[in-house]
């Protein structure tokens, strides 16, 4: 049982890589952004967790602009992907305006409430 | 136009629900909006309309669990798609971080439960999206097996996590709702916990005319409008549905509920109207055509075609253009003036969906319009009614209408003024905290609670002080600084809402803080009476003194239109207190602190603040009180 779900696993492994090298590198850049901005909000959780959250307000406003960034980037990801069919006549060049837009507002609202 | 709206707005009793309602709607129109396009810059522009609303109400708290849900309803329909992952993702951060903003909430928006649906959700749409994705990049075969791995592992960490989630939270006693949701979401709670907030009438469970009042028509158009909302199921009518059932059960919970329910009833009946007239008209447009075709000049139409007033006329003229175009694009107009109507903004988007044609007869559709027509007109003229009547009174100069005329009682403003003229600037003034922001304007005198009810022991305080005998009560006065006292009675011309009748909530409250007031002290036989048969406790307490003193002066025998009885205890003199005005209709009464005794009898406690000892003060002036 445990040897077939490894082999399983293997396989369920090889499969997802070789799909996902299949997708355009657009995509993978904004993964990458993604993966990074995760990255940075683990670090700082993982900060928080050793010092202590006393400047409350900053611990939010930094979390939250790393998590809001990747939902951003996602939401870009998802109305640039070429394969998602309700976006076909989505120009990317207004996904990417939107995208823009919708940082600006996050990053004005972060810069406030860092304190 | 509806009533309920107009009753909060700057044409009745204005609070900020007039502009909380506003953002409400703008909220729930940018979010369906952004469902239904999927543009991220809608998604900012609604982020953006829930800080107008965290803004301005508290009650943003029913927006923030209502799109949640209905994400989760959508997810468990299987209607999930990425519109609505953008539609709710950059909502929950940037709403959340905005929330933060707003100093009222802090961060509250992250630590009370108020919120939690709406992290919860997040989390678990994510899960969701990414299971689409790897479905969508993997082969069938494959997915099954990453399911199987991925639930026996997730499975365990899910637990973990939801068992750790759980502990966090039934660690505070109210397992970290506020008092306000709290009351909300269980209708007894308030008033076994709070008195107060069960105090306010505006938070007592709505009667059934009620609804009528406030909503008229819209209250049967309503359930058509649910109806007619399942028939082409979308996303945006799914939403609607659960806004006016949520809405509907918050509403029979409490009165001023009904504000939020209002909007929810008029996009519904508008809905149903718009469906109404679509089916009508085109019936007509129908039948016309196949009449028209037939024979050049009907004598039977033209009749019918007469009768029908103007509005018709001008539909018939132009379904006699508008013949080669397509039928939706009279529909969308029929329905614009139904939405201007019924103020309602988000039907287009429901109505451009197929309908399966469906025609009546000519007669009958014509009688129809005419009928609808009709109950619109009564619609307008109720809210005029409505709104000139009940809730456009000022409530500080009340009329009412004898046999001569108008009689204005004016008597209000005539304390405010008498205060005003004859009192030092910073004299204190202590009443019922109705009329608490009423003093402050007009009377431009300190009070010590006012309509802004953030501090129950203080009002406690003013409670149990009015419930109390003379002398306790002039002493907790005293400890205040308080140098004149108001009550507001109503026995003389029979003014219903005056101090004594709100006198159980006077006891309530105060007994809810200090708790040597009982009420069944004051109760005879379950009720409160001021009669012969009163107990000794309500005969002796002061706000029975202080509205009844010299009342048998007036009539000989004392008789209390509001309670329609005569007083229990008639002649009696105020020992601590000397009335110093009374309005002309005996409605406002004001009383001044008699300052203490030089020579003491007996001994007297100092009074410390008022906060580190009551009870041991009470007590121990209970002990030598003459008075009980």
């Amino acid at each position: 049982m445990a040897r077939s779900t490894g082999k399983d696993a293997q396989a369920l492994f090889h499969s997802l890589r070789s799909a996902y090298a299949a997708t355009p590198t657009t995509l993978k850049i904004i993964d990458l952004y993604v993966g990074f901005a995760v990255f940075t909000a683990l670090i700082q959780v993982v900060y928080m967790a050793i010092v202590g959250s006393f400047p409350f307000n900053s611990f939010l406003s930094g979390v939250l602009s790393c998590v809001g960034t990747a939902v951003l980037a996602v939401c870009l990801r998802i109305q640039v992907n070429k394969d998602n069919k309700e976006f076909k006549d989505l120009p990317p060049e207004r996904a990417f305006a939107d995208f823009v837009l919708c940082n600006l507002v996050l990053h004005l609202v972060i810069m406030n409430f860092l304190g | 136009m509806v009533p309920s709206y107009i009753s909060r707005s700057v044409a009745g009793s204005y609070d900020n629900e007039a502009v909380a309602i506003f953002a409400l709607i703008i909220t729930f129109y940018l979010y369906i909006k952004t469902l239904n396009t999927g543009s991220l810059f809608y998604a900012t522009l609604n982020a953006i309309a829930y800080f107008y609303m965290v803004c301005s109400w508290g009650g943003y708290t029913f927006i923030i669990n209502l799109i949640p849900m209905h994400v989760l309803l959508c997810i468990v329909t299987g209607r999930y798609s990425s519109r609505l992952y953008i539609a709710y993702a950059p909502l929950v951060v940037l709403g959340t971080l905005l929330a933060a903003l707003v100093p009222v909430v802090g961060f509250n928006a992250v630590m009370t439960s108020e919120h939690f649906a709406s992290f919860l959700v997040f989390i678990i749409l994510h899960v969701v999206a990414l299971v689409y994705y790897i479905k969508g990049i993997l082969s069938p075969k494959m997915f099954k097996v990453a399911v199987t791995l991925v639930v026996s592992v997730g499975l365990v960490v899910c637990c973990a996590v939801i068992a750790i989630l759980v502990a966090l939270v039934a660690s505070s006693p109210t397992k970290g709702w506020s008092g306000r949701s709290l009351s909300l979401l269980d209708p007894t709670y308030a008033s076994k916990y709070i008195p107060i907030i069960a105090s306010v009438s505006e938070h007592q469970p709505p009667t059934w005319p009620s609804y009528f009042m406030d909503i008229n028509v819209l209250a049967f158009l309503v359930p058509a409008g649910i109806i007619a909302c399942f028939l082409p199921l979308s996303d945006a009518s799914s939403f609607v549905v659960l806004y006016i059932v949520t809405s509907v059960y918050f509403s029979g919970v409490m009165v001023r509920l009904m504000l939020v329910f209002a909007p929810a009833a008029c996009i519904m009946s508008g809905i149903a109207l718009s469906q109404a007239f679509d089916v009508f008209t085109r019936s007509i447009k129908f039948q016309l055509l196949r009449i028209l075709g037939f024979s050049e000049a009907d004598a039977g139409d033209g009749s019918s075609a007469n009768v029908v007033p103007e509005n018709d006329a001008v539909k018939v003229d132009k379904s006699e253009e508008t013949i080669k175009e397509r039928p939706s694009r009279k529909n969308k107009k029929k329905e614009k003036e139904q939405m201007e109507k019924a103020q309602a903004e988000k039907t287009s988007a429901k109505s451009k969906t197929e309908k399966r044609l469906l025609v009546l007869p000519m007669e009958l559709s014509v009688i129809g319009l005419l009928l609808l027509v009709f109950m619109g007109a009564f619609y307008v003229v109720h809210c005029v009614w409505a709104a000139a009547e009940a809730y456009s009174a000022p409530s500080i100069v009340l009329t009412s209408y004898t046999h001569e005329g108008l009689h204005v009682f004016d008597d209000f403003r005539e304390a405010y003024a008498w205060l005003r003229h004859n009192t030092e600037v910073d004299d204190k003034v202590a009443s019922w905290w109705d009329y608490g922001y009423q003093t402050t304007a007009m009377a431009n005198r300190t009070v010590i609670v006012d309509n802004n009810t953030w501090n129950n022991t203080h009002i406690a305080t003013v409670g149990t002080a009015m419930s109390s005998p003379e002398k306790a009560a002039w002493e907790i006065f005293n400890s205040l600084d308080v140098k004149y006292v108001l009550v507001v009675f109503g026995g003389l011309v029979g003014y219903p809402s005056d101090d004594i009748n709100k006198f159980l909530w006077m006891v309530r409250i105060g007994g809810g803080v200090f708790p040597h007031i009982k009420e069944p002290d004051y109760l005879r036989d379950g009720q409160y009476r001021i009669d012969s048969q009163a107990t000794p406790t309500m005969l002796n307490c002061l706000m029975y003194k202080l509205s009844y003193y010299r009342f048998v002066e007036t009539d000989g025998k004392g008789f209390d239109r509001v309670r329609r009885t005569e007083i229990g205890k008639k002649y009696f003199k105020l020992t601590h207190f000397e009335e110093v005005f009374t309005t002309h209709h005996w409605m406002v009464r004001i009383y001044k602190l008699k300052p203490s005794k030089n020579r003491i009898r007996g001994k007297m406690k100092k009074s410390k603040s008022r906060t580190s000892t009551p009870s041991s003060k009470r007590s121990g002036s209970r002990k030598k009180n003459p008075w009980q």
